[in-house]
């Protein structure tokens, strides 16, 4: 048998090693599950602590519409449908990744080391780190907004926008992903850099909650052109919805989203490596 | 056959010092600094030094977390820098200060854990784990979870993980910190054992020299980045010509105790602190003052690493240590 998780590079094959990060993950990831069952009155209670305020997050945008029938020419079942999809992606990514924020704290306590000197990918092994399933919390309650919406919505469902729907949602849990991980890498430089990756990821669903004609142009083409927020649902929602652009872009970024998630996992991927090259030549 | 090979292997840190008010330097600091040697297999090597002196950066090169600035480094024959997820599987190493079992789990699962991510074969596994199991006591502690496990079940817990996948080479740090002088015992027995039996190359660093005494034929010092000695352990108390104190209370004040072979470093009241060589027994000096004086307590400290490596370059005997 091949040993895909050995030779760091050298044989094995992408996928191999691919497929070795991803059992690496799910391994570290059941013991935690099993150690927070351990603990099994304040995993419920965090479970419904953390459930309540998700929902009472979605109760600020339905109290918003108590008072005006359109938010910036959006309707509710509009506004609620990039509220999920952002939440979606946001939630998802912060299940599969969401421990790497911790990377600072880890470099400074030299526990990265351990995972260094284990067989198992570094990066698996601290996007597992911690993991809860509290965190499906806000995923359940993205995909209950979801589905209201789907349902609410006056869209002409034609084939084209219902296969829109779930690849939103794969592009936009990729493009987050890659931002956890991205933004995380800093802090192999700068250990107490963990807000830069939280207001990126937790900052920018917030803002891509609502429609992009709530913002100043300025900040939509910064979510185009800079971090590229805009693909994880704005700029696709704008076809499922059959929008027009606030920026006037050509109809092909509304289905760029796939390109977007490859530069962003690619860009990520660099980062990391580069990282870990100088922890591994600094040690600091 | 050499296992762990060291050339010419060095390793700078760049130390970024403020002057002044907004100007900031640079400096290079030598962590290791031209440092060579071989282990071979099965052998038990004691690596020792004061803080700083860089035996953790050493260790860190040589399981593949560090890069070395120069040098080169063979583990198992292979460059640990360069393929250290391999190299991983070969290796195991436990740090006396920080688990690597799972806090919340029954010690069982954190090996359950090993099985998986070393791909360790399952009859292999049921092997090493017995084995384990037998030598370290662990058959009632397997389904206890580790965070109600005392220091020195869980040192043993450690030391059991890092061999389930038997690695060629074992890299431990300070495995008997800690613990009592039953569990020290323990961990020795295991490691004395582990070593003949299995011929796994170890590699140990301690600031406790009985660890050293009782476990390694060999004692690498290392200061200031380099090796200032390299040689059987009688050579370090030769050398260093180090001593073990007995501190002896006794019932009143009394002149300093007169005894062949003894030194009174120090008096306080009614304590006195003999200091005689390090190879020698206490025992005939226990017996002896208890006859002439008398003893109400007493207590046997062993010489400081610090002290003996001090002694090293006080009397400037080891030809290769540079001047510091």
């Amino acid at each position: 048998m091949a040993e895909p998780g050995g030779g760091g590079g050298s044989g094995g094959g992408a996928a191999a090693r691919a497929g070795w990060a991803v059992r690496s993950w799910w391994l570290i990831t059941g013991m935690w599950i099993r150690s927070t069952m351990a603990y099994r009155a304040s995993f419920a209670l965090s479970l419904a602590a953390n459930t309540l305020i998700t929902f009472l997050d979605f109760a600020v945008l339905l109290l918003m519409f108590a008072h005006t029938r359109q938010l910036a020419g959006w309707t509710l079942a509009e506004t609620g449908f990039l509220y999920a999809t952002s939440s979606v992606a946001l939630g998802a990514a912060n299940v599969l990744v969401g421990s790497v924020g911790g990377l600072g704290e880890r470099v400074r306590s030299g526990s990265l080391d351990t995972m260094l000197i284990r067989p198992a990918p570094a990066l698996a092994q601290l996007a597992a780190e911690r993991f809860s399933l509290r965190r499906l919390g806000r995923l359940l309650q993205a995909f209950a907004v979801l589905g209201w919406s789907l349902t609410a919505l006056d869209v002409h469902w034609t084939w084209d926008r219902v296969l829109m729907v779930p690849a939103l949602l794969l592009c936009g849990t990729v493009i987050f992903c890659a931002l956890f991980v991205g933004c995380s890498c800093v802090q192999f430089w700068w250990g107490e850099a963990a807000e830069l990756q939280n207001a990126v990821t937790y900052g920018g669903a917030t803002v891509l909650q609502y429609p992009p004609t709530v913002f100043a142009k300025e900040l939509v083409a910064g979510t185009v052109f800079g971090v590229p927020l805009a693909f994880v649902n704005w700029l696709p929602a704008l076809h499922v919805l059959g929008r027009t652009d606030p920026l006037g872009l050509p109809a092909a970024f509304r289905f760029a989203s796939p390109l977007a998630a490859a530069l962003c996992v690619l860009a990520a991927g660099l980062a990391w490596r580069a990282g870990l090259r100088a922890y591994r030549s600094t040690g600091s | 056959m050499a296992v762990i090979e060291v050339e010419d292997v060095r390793r700078n840190f760049t130390v970024r010092t403020r002057e002044g008010r907004w100007r900031r330097g640079r400096r290079e600091v030598r962590a290791v600094d031209g440092l060579s040697f071989t282990v071979g297999e099965g052998e038990c090597v004691g690596y020792i030094g004061p803080n700083g002196a860089g035996k953790s950066t050493t260790v860190k090169m040589l399981t593949g977390i560090l890069v070395p600035s120069g040098g080169r480094l063979r583990v198992a024959g292979v460059d640990p820098a360069a393929r250290r997820a391999e190299l991983a599987r070969r290796i195991g190493v436990v740090f006396g200060q920080r688990t690597t079992l799972w806090w919340d789990l029954p010690l069982r699962d954190s090996y359950e854990l090993a099985r998986r991510i070393y791909r360790i074969p399952d009859a292999r596994y049921r092997a090493n784990l017995d084995r384990c199991v037998e030598l370290l006591d662990l058959g009632p502690l397997l389904d206890t979870p580790v965070r109600q496990l005392s220091l020195g079940q869980r040192m043993r817990g450690d030391l059991a993980a890092a061999l389930l996948h038997d690695p060629s080479v074992l890299y431990l740090d300070e495995p008997t910190i800690g613990l009592d002088t039953v569990s020290k015992a323990k961990v020795r027995a295991f490691l004395r054992e582990t070593n003949r039996e299995r011929r796994t190359t170890v590699l140990l660093t301690t600031h406790d020299l009985t660890d050293i005494e009782q476990l390694c034929g060999r004692v690498m010092v290392i200061d200031h980045g380099r090796l200032v000695l390299d040689g059987p352990l009688e050579r370090l108390h030769e050398i260093g010509g180090s001593e073990r104190t007995l501190v002896v209370d006794l019932a009143e004040a009394h002149p300093p105790i007169d005894l062949p072979g003894v030194r009174v470093a120090r008096t306080e009241g009614p304590r006195q602190w003999l200091a005689f060589p390090a190879r020698q027994s206490a025992a005939p000096i226990v017996a002896a003052v208890a006859a002439r004086y008398p003893l109400v307590d007493l207590s046997v400290r062993e010489p400081a690493i610090e002290d003996v490596i001090a002694r090293i370059y006080a009397g400037n005997a080891v030809p290769s240590a540079p001047a510091p």
